[in-house]
């Protein structure tokens, strides 16, 4: 291969031709390559490195080997023979999330091998995911539908096993300055619902929430797809009532009772687990001058609080055996002091027994 | 009035007044820009800086994502970011090499400079439905890393596009004169004359689209990240590429909405940490930026 | 001499061997591939939204669907998808957003661009590419957090989440795209128009607004335009700190909610496939619509400047 400082040879009055062969066809290609790899870049010689574009090459490779490596130890799926750990798949409601994952690190201290990954992205999903074959339990904090049961029917064979593993009750708060003492599911009626008439705190009575800028109600409510959004409609706008338009529409449970807890003029919804010392929960009654009721475990489990919902889990057909102990832990004592300690109410084990 | 050119009139008088108050408001529009930028990362850094520490970026979120730390969406992250650049640099860096030494001036380039333009303005969250649809349904890899990786190089495409067309004409025509005379092919000259020589704005722009890719959620959200993932800790090559992951602007995403009880200076140490990632990115491309330029030929 | 060569060197010498000459065709080759891909991506994107999200185009009222502002995508009895007050949102955010940032982003593109030098000048470039590069949910997370508050505690505002707190974020976020672009557009005009008003006595400032300003309009408009896409576009700082409401605001301490904001947070739980879902790819076909109008219109306006 004649590169370009070679110095002219028979008298040839140096042609500055590039890298070439004329000598035999293995020679050609491998100076070919070569040629491609490093080109003559000796026409600016004090350019950056002469071999660094060797070096990269090596370094790519070098990458390229190591993350190969890697991916291929990745860490093992649904194998339960070799020791490498049995995952299930637990995805669904955001409202149970938090309950989910509190259950899944317990567990984790009585079966070590099995580990529970949990998601969120609301009981839609979860379901979705049942569907899809993609979920082994789907949170739901509302009933499966019926075109829904068809569909996990159809993919998996038999019909998706229900398992009540909880109650939510759903809170009405307000900011911790108003001075509301008690509201019943007429007035919330009228406040949320589409067509109602309530949007002012004096036609309610109130007149002087401190710091309050405005006499408006500043609804805050959850976004569209969330089941707490459709069990408090449900509950207060009716089977196939709306809620009334021009409500901050939040993220997630959280979200609500942050924003009511800075908001003098505000009243949301939001978990009985999700209190915190910055808002007040008010009492609710059925009708207007029956008594109301603050949500605890009490009023849940005799039924006297008017805003609580089941919370389920759903199997596709008969869960397999481990997935089956997981559930039994959940409805054990064990599983539900956790329900307990992370705000929502447990099963009233003595009756609710399934 | 015997004034000679040089006396100071009150019409000179009036426009230095209206100099100096047009200096001040600008300034002071300056101002206002650069004091929220400062205000912010010092609340940021006042606030989070409690739970801020090395195990804190090392260990894995639990209990409920409010204890421990953040290493699993760290990890994420930078599984992202690498993989997102490493398809869309080779692709952006040789479709800036095409439009600005092979193309002529036909109403092709003109289309495809439209595009790679409009491909900029193109919203976050479209690059998400299209990464749901494209990616996720229509090539079925499923929602997993390697689909939003490739969301987010779709994304950081036309800027990489963009910065490496300006950085290879800036690399004088003279360069490229002294190969073709020598009897050098076009591909010869670029491969090692005009890239070689255009490496620091190359090299700047891919840099800073580290920092853009790090922070964005919405191309994410849908196409592969998720709100927890257990994943071992101390290795790092815990994700495979069919697997969902974390990643760290949608942990600060779902912590600051969707966790209770949390630590108070938890989002703020999420986001501090992500604001200074992505500043310390900016930061080192500008250092690479200036220290290839000393080492400029021209 | 020719006669004197041996046999093998009187076949004319090709100057580079076959297998060189395919490689680097091939790279050619793959070269005007990647060269067409943006034109292939951007297309790709229009058709693989709208694909999701064709089959409801011919089932909805359109009228309906654009003008009317009851959004109940979820609703038992009564599905209604009018997105006429997410698009009255959108236009309103951006809009309050530009009237601060285009004044605010133009002056300190003069600023950087006329009247500092050296060092100054080196570090204000610096510090607005910093506050380019803030991720968006972390400006979304400080609406939702230091904003919400100070709105709420110096301003007669029912709530902290609403117009305003959106508005200022994207006039912070758009304004360092504003800057930059302005700055290049100052930068291309020539030293001369300077020089020459200078030598007809003008100060500094009667130079920039008499003279450059008039000389730079088309880039300061492509400048203004390209912030206005950004802001358009913006998804995660918008939904966390609007208040997400669907409302037409009445004064600029009302929550709102985007279209982009709307996908964001509905997309995640919609089946796949049902009418929900593919309403969302419709408003994502309408938001790239906006956008690629928007683009353009920028780009006509910098060709303007070229042809100076």
């Amino acid at each position: 291969m004649r590169r370009i400082q070679e110095a002219p040879q028979n008298g040839d009055p140096g042609k500055f031709a590039l890298p070439s062969s004329n000598r035999c066809r293995s020679a050609s290609i491998a100076s070919a390559v070569a040629s491609w790899l490093r080109p003559s870049s000796a026409l600016l010689p004090e350019m950056v490195g002469r071999d660094w574009k060797a070096r990269l090459w090596v370094a790519i490779a070098l990458l390229l080997v190591l993350g190969g490596a890697g991916c291929s130890q990745s860490t093992a799926r649904t194998d339960g023979s070799s020791g490498k750990p049995v995952v299930i798949q637990n995805i669904g409601s955001d409202t149970m999330v938090n309950l989910a994952q509190a259950w899944a690190e317990e567990y984790q201290n009585v079966e070590p091998n099995i580990s529970v990954e949990v998601s969120g992205g609301g009981s839609g999903l979860g379901i979705a995911a049942l569907i899809n074959g993609t979920a082994d339990i789907a949170n739901s904090s509302r009933h499966i539908e019926p075109e829904e049961e068809a569909a996990v029917a159809e993919h998996s064979g038999s019909k998706p096993r229900e398992f009540l593993v909880g109650f939510d009750a759903l809170s009405i708060y307000v900011h911790k300055d108003n001075p509301i003492t008690s509201i019943s599911l007429e007035e919330l009626h009228e406040i949320y619902a589409e067509g109602g008439k309530i949007d002012r705190w004096s036609q309610l009575g109130i007149t002087n929430i401190p710091r309050a800028r405005t006499d408006r109600i500043i609804r805050v409510s959850r976004q569209n797809n969330s089941g707490t959004y459709h069990y408090f409609r449900e509950v207060v706008c009716g089977k196939k009532g709306d809620f009334k338009l021009g409500s901050l529409d939040m993220n997630g449970s959280k979200d609500v009772v942050e924003l009511v807890s800075h908001t003098p003029g505000a009243i949301g919804y939001s978990g009985f687990g999700y209190n915190t010392r910055n808002v007040k929960m008010i009492p609710v009654s059925r009708k207007k001058g029956e008594k109301a009721v603050l949500p605890s475990i009490e009023t849940t489990l005799d039924k006297s609080y008017p805003i609580s919902r089941p919370m389920f889990m759903y199997t596709p057909g008969e869960p397999p055996a481990h997935v089956r102990r997981y559930i039994d832990w959940i409805l054990s004592p064990a599983g539900q002091k956790i329900v307990e300690l992370t705000g929502y109410i447990p099963l009233n084990l003595a009756e609710d027994k399934r | 009035m015997s004034a000679s050119p040089f006396t100071v009139t009150p019409l000179v008088r009036r426009n230095m007044r209206r100099e100096l108050a047009a200096r001040i408001v600008l300034g002071a529009m300056v101002a206002a820009m650069v004091l929220p930028l400062l205000a912010i990362i010092a609340y940021l850094a006042v606030k989070g800086a409690p739970l801020i520490s090395l195990k804190f970026l090392t260990t894995n979120p639990t209990h409920g994502m409010r204890e421990g730390g953040i290493w699993s969406a760290l990890l994420g992250t930078i599984y992202l970011v690498v993989i997102a650049l490493a398809v869309s640099a080779p692709i952006g860096v040789l479709c800036a090499v095409y439009l600005n030494e092979y193309a002529k001036d036909n109403w092709l380039t003109r289309i495809i400079n439209l595009a790679v333009v409009n491909l900029a303005g193109v919203p976050s969250i479209v690059h998400a439905l299209f990464g749901l649809g494209a990616f996720v349904l229509f090539a079925g890899i499923g929602r997993s890393i390697l689909a939003a990786s490739l969301t987010l190089a779709i994304m950081t495409l036309p800027v990489i596009i963009a910065s490496t067309k300006e950085a290879l004409a800036a690399v004088p025509m003279s360069f490229r004169e002294a190969c073709w005379n020598v009897g050098a092919s076009r591909w010869q000259t670029i491969w090692s004359i005009v890239l070689p020589n255009s490496l620091s704005g190359i090299l700047t722009g891919v840099i800073l689209q580290v920092s853009r890719t790090a922070g964005e959620t919405a191309p994410i959200m849908f196409t592969g990240a998720v709100f927890f993932k257990k994943i071992q800790s101390g290795t790092l090559f815990a994700y495979s590429l069919t697997d969902q992951c974390m990643a760290l602007s949608m942990h600060l995403y779902t912590v600051t909405t969707q966790v209770t009880n949390a630590p108070e200076p938890l989002p703020y140490a999420i986001a501090l940490v992500l604001l200074g990632a992505v500043l310390a990115v900016n930061a080192a491309s500008i250092a690479v930026r200036s220290c290839l330029r000393s080492r400029k030929k021209w | 001499m020719i006669a004197n060569q041996p046999d093998n060197l009187k076949r004319p010498r090709m100057a580079r061997s076959m297998t060189a000459i395919l490689g680097e065709r091939t790279i050619e080759l793959l070269i005007r591939l990647c060269g067409v891909s943006a034109i292939v991506f951007v297309f790709g994107i229009f058709l693989f939204v709208l694909r999701e999200g064709a089959p409801l185009i011919g089932k909805l009222d359109w009228s309906r669907v654009l003008f009317s502002q009851e959004w109940y995508p979820t609703s038992k009895g009564n599905v209604r998808y009018g997105v006429g007050a997410l698009i009255v949102g959108t236009l309103s955010v951006t809009g309050l957003a530009m009237l601060f940032a285009v004044p605010f982003g133009l002056g300190a593109a003069v600023f950087v661009s006329e009247f500092s030098t050296g060092k100054v000048k080196e570090t204000l470039k610096i510090v607005i590419e910093m506050l380019a590069a803030i991720p968006s949910i972390v400006w979304g997370f400080i609406g939702l957090t230091v904003m919400n508050r100070l709105i709420q505690e110096y301003l007669p505002a029912p709530v902290g989440l609403n117009l305003l707190n959106g508005a200022i974020l994207l006039a912070l976020m758009s304004v360092p795209i504003i800057v930059s672009i302005g700055e290049d557009a100052l930068k291309a005009v020539p030293d001369s128009y300077r020089e020459a008003a200078m030598a007809m006595g003008a100060t500094r400032w009667q130079a920039v607004y008499r003279v450059l300003f008039p000389a730079a309009r088309n880039g300061l408009l492509a400048a203004a335009l390209l912030g206005v896409g950004r802001a358009i576009g913006e998804t995660m700082a918008v939904l966390m700190a609007t208040g997400h409401a669907v409302n037409i605001p009445r004064s600029i301490f009302d929550p709102i909610r985007t279209l982009t904001a709307t996908i964001a947070a509905e997309l995640g739980e919609t089946a796949v496939g049902s009418d929900h879902y593919r309403m969302l790819f419709l408003i994502g076909v309408l938001l790239f619509s906006i956008t690629f109008v928007v683009n353009l219109l920028a780009d006509l306006a910098v060709r303007g400047v070229r042809k100076q």
